[in-house]
């Protein structure tokens, strides 16, 4: 695939983790056959909405921080190019290095350079969603660099040797006793006694971590907000890996999208309310850290900023489907969605799960590598209340549905529809003829091929002993 | 460098924008007044440990028992607890930090509606590792840093300085999407609200 120079690039194939092996309806099936994994979703997803809804009845304002954190990244998207420049400038001016990353390929060549650059065998990792979109994990190992997930939920994946199923615990599909018997199995030098007490798991995984901390000499972290106006960067977290790797290692390589890029200090204060109630339910979370450029004397004093593309261009090229970028990666609408909370994240394929990656990730690849996801819902707008910054999955998943391609014979029907019912005489008789739809069996269920396709996961009405028409002329 | 193709990129996906909003700040932006009992309600929601008094000494001591401090450059002097091995962070290394029972700080900022105190890496408070590697972290605040809510915190923060924003102890959601205290950073976390004598 070419396109011209300077034209909104997809994100390539062949790299990162943004298409999935099969698509949504076969994945889901597999999902939907495992039983635990629905209770552990159920059980989840159930806690953390009540916890949520909790600490977002606390704050009176919260329908105008929403308006203004969505007003924020309207303005943000619109004002990219000038922000951008504006944050390369600040981070510069504080001692930091800004690379531009076209797609993953460049980004991971980038990170990749950087830490041989350094000499350096292994690196210490705070959770990223942007790192785990480009593969870079991979990339890092090719090149014989050993990365570390530090982040408890990302080590338990890792560990597992399995897959991210959640934005913002990724471990999500895992209950406290599959978590210990992961730790049991893969963590080197682990407790034999360790029971499956959540306090118990976070303390090995803070034994196990302790000395990679503190021996490691390169970080590579992702970005939730950079401020164009100061230069600053910022990580939320809670478990204190993030600070740790934002603070001991030489050298700091953090990952970031392009349209994470806040305009100014001031605007923190929006999205500081928003993230952390929307996101863990928690009126704050844990630990934030904020740094600009390098500080003398405290902390890594080699900081490179890698701005990522792949993909967000096109994204931001379809005036529909760009307020997908304005994601702050909160993870409230996997949280209420009735179709995540019985699939889990693994049957979207992509790093991207729940109605945010059905928007976003079809987006990044182009259409035709991800056509099922945004029929992955049941428009119910469970999500677009529940969006910290309102953005309108909903109408997206319908403007994308319209681009997917669609099989020929749903075209032929759908035209041949339009076509009778534009004419009384013919729909008439059409309405007649329905009723040898009888002969189908229930709900349609004994179409032959193609048309059973249709139905599959849709009933067919079965129509009235007289219709309207008919009853209004005997009355 | 890729920089030049991704301006143009964003610039060509935006040639048939509309124009930009004016962005609505009708959210509450303060100044409210200070509610010290909501922050003190806030810290010990998560699981901080709230001492009141103005000797702070005396607190810290009670606080640290029989194990080893360590300590910003710039701490007030009279805050160091007698009899208390103490160390001052003169380059110390992560290991001599790590080492230490626990760590003494004051702080820039709090924030009584969420429960958070913020550290800016000033002298008395010392580079980020201080209050990091310890297991205990011991945080004076003084009732005049202490603001109603978050904008205002943003407000009175320098962004040009390394911070850190502490809400509670170290803990993680990631195990069944509920809230356990005591991962990496410190697992006991002691704030204590100086009150003049």
């Amino acid at each position: 695939m070419s396109t011209f120079l300077g034209m909104p690039a997809h994100a390539p194939r062949g790299v990162g983790h943004l298409r999935g092996d099969e698509p949504f309806p076969a994945a889901a099936r597999t999902a939907l056959a495992n039983p635990q994994l629905r209770r552990n979703l159920e059980h989840a997803t159930t806690t953390i909405r009540g916890k949520s809804g909790r600490v977002i009845a606390e704050v009176p304002d919260w329908q105008e921080l929403r308006s203004a954190g969505s007003a924020l990244k309207t303005y943000t998207m619109a004002n990219l190019p000038r922000l951008l420049e504006q944050l390369e400038e600040k981070v510069t001016a504080a001692g930091g290095v800004v690379h531009w990353a076209a797609d993953a390929e460049e980004a991971n060549r980038i990170v990749t350079g950087l830490v041989r650059q350094t000499g350096e065998q292994r690196v210490i990792k705070i959770k990223s969603m942007a790192t785990q979109e480009i593969g870079l994990n991979e990339a890092l190992g090719e090149a014989g660099i050993d990365p570390v997930e530090t982040d408890l939920a990302e080590l338990i994946v890792q560990l597992g040797h399995d897959k991210p199923s959640h934005i913002l615990v990724p471990a999500i599909h895992r209950n406290r006793s599959e978590i210990r018997e992961i730790f049991l199995r893969e963590m080197p030098g682990v407790d034999p006694a360790l029971t499956d007490n959540p306090a118990d798991l976070a303390a090995a995984a803070r034994r196990y971590l302790r000395e990679t901390f503190l021996s490691t000499k390169v970080a590579v972290s992702g970005a939730n907000f950079g401020i164009a106006e100061t230069g600053t960067l910022a990580v939320v977290e809670s478990e204190g890996n993030g600070r740790m790797c934002l603070t001991l290692p030489e050298t700091l390589i953090t990952v970031m999208g392009i349209e994470k890029v806040v305009p100014a200090w001031q605007d923190l204060e929006v999205f500081l309310q928003l993230l952390p109630r929307a996101s863990t339910g928690e009126r704050m979370n844990p630990y934030t850290s904020m740094w600009t450029g390098v500080t003398p004397g405290d902390g890594p004093q080699n900081f490179h900023l890698v701005l990522l593309d792949n993909g967000r261009t096109a994204v931001l090229a379809d005036e529909v489907g760009r307020s997908a970028l304005h994601c702050i990666r909160c993870s409230a609408c996997l949280n209420v969605c009735p179709v995540y909370e019985r699939t889990g994240g693994h049957a979207y394929g992509s790093v991207y799960p729940g109605p945010i990656g059905a928007v976003l990730s079809p987006q990044l690849t182009g259409i035709e590598d991800n056509a099922t996801l945004p029929y992955a819902s049941s428009l119910c707008g469970a999500c677009f209340d529940a969006c910290p910054v309102k953005i309108d999955i909903p109408s997206i998943l319908v403007h994308l549905r319209n681009q997917a391609p669609h099989p020929r014979a749903e075209k032929a029907a759908m035209a041949a529809a339009a076509y009778t019912m534009d004419r009384p005489r013919l729909y008439r008789r059409a309405q007649r003829a329905a009723k040898l739809t009888k002969l189908l069996g229930r709900r349609g269920r004994g179409l032959p091929p193609p048309l059973n396709g249709w139905v599959a996961s849709r009933d067919l009405p079965s129509p009235p002993d007289e219709s309207f028409r008919d009853w209004w002329r005997g009355r | 460098m890729s920089k030049q193709l991704i301006l143009d990129r964003i610039r060509q996906a935006l040639s048939t924008s509309s124009a930009e909003p004016e962005i609505p700040r009708d959210y509450r932006r303060g100044p409210a007044p200070v509610d010290l009992d909501r922050l003190v309600d806030r810290l010990v929601d998560y699981k901080a440990v709230v001492h009141r008094g103005s000797d702070i000494s005396v607190i810290a001591r009670q606080i640290i028992g029989a194990g080893s401090l360590v300590v910003p450059p710039g701490l007030p002097p009279e805050w160091l607890p007698s009899g208390v091995p103490a160390r001052v962070d003169d380059r110390l290394s992560a290991a001599d930090v790590a080492a230490a029972d626990g760590v003494l700080t004051a702080a820039a900022v709090a924030i009584a509606e969420t429960g958070t105190i913020v550290l800016d890496a000033s002298p008395d408070q010392g580079r980020r590792i201080l209050s990091l590697l310890p297991d205990l972290h011991i945080c004076v605040l003084r009732p005049e840093q202490v603001v109603a809510s978050v904008p205002e915190a943003v407000a009175r923060l320098d962004p040009g300085r390394p911070l850190t924003w502490i809400s509670g102890p170290s803990a993680t959601s990631d195990i069944e999407l509920n809230r356990v205290e005591g991962v990496h950073g410190p697992r006991n976390l002691h704030v204590v609200l100086w009150e003049a004598a």
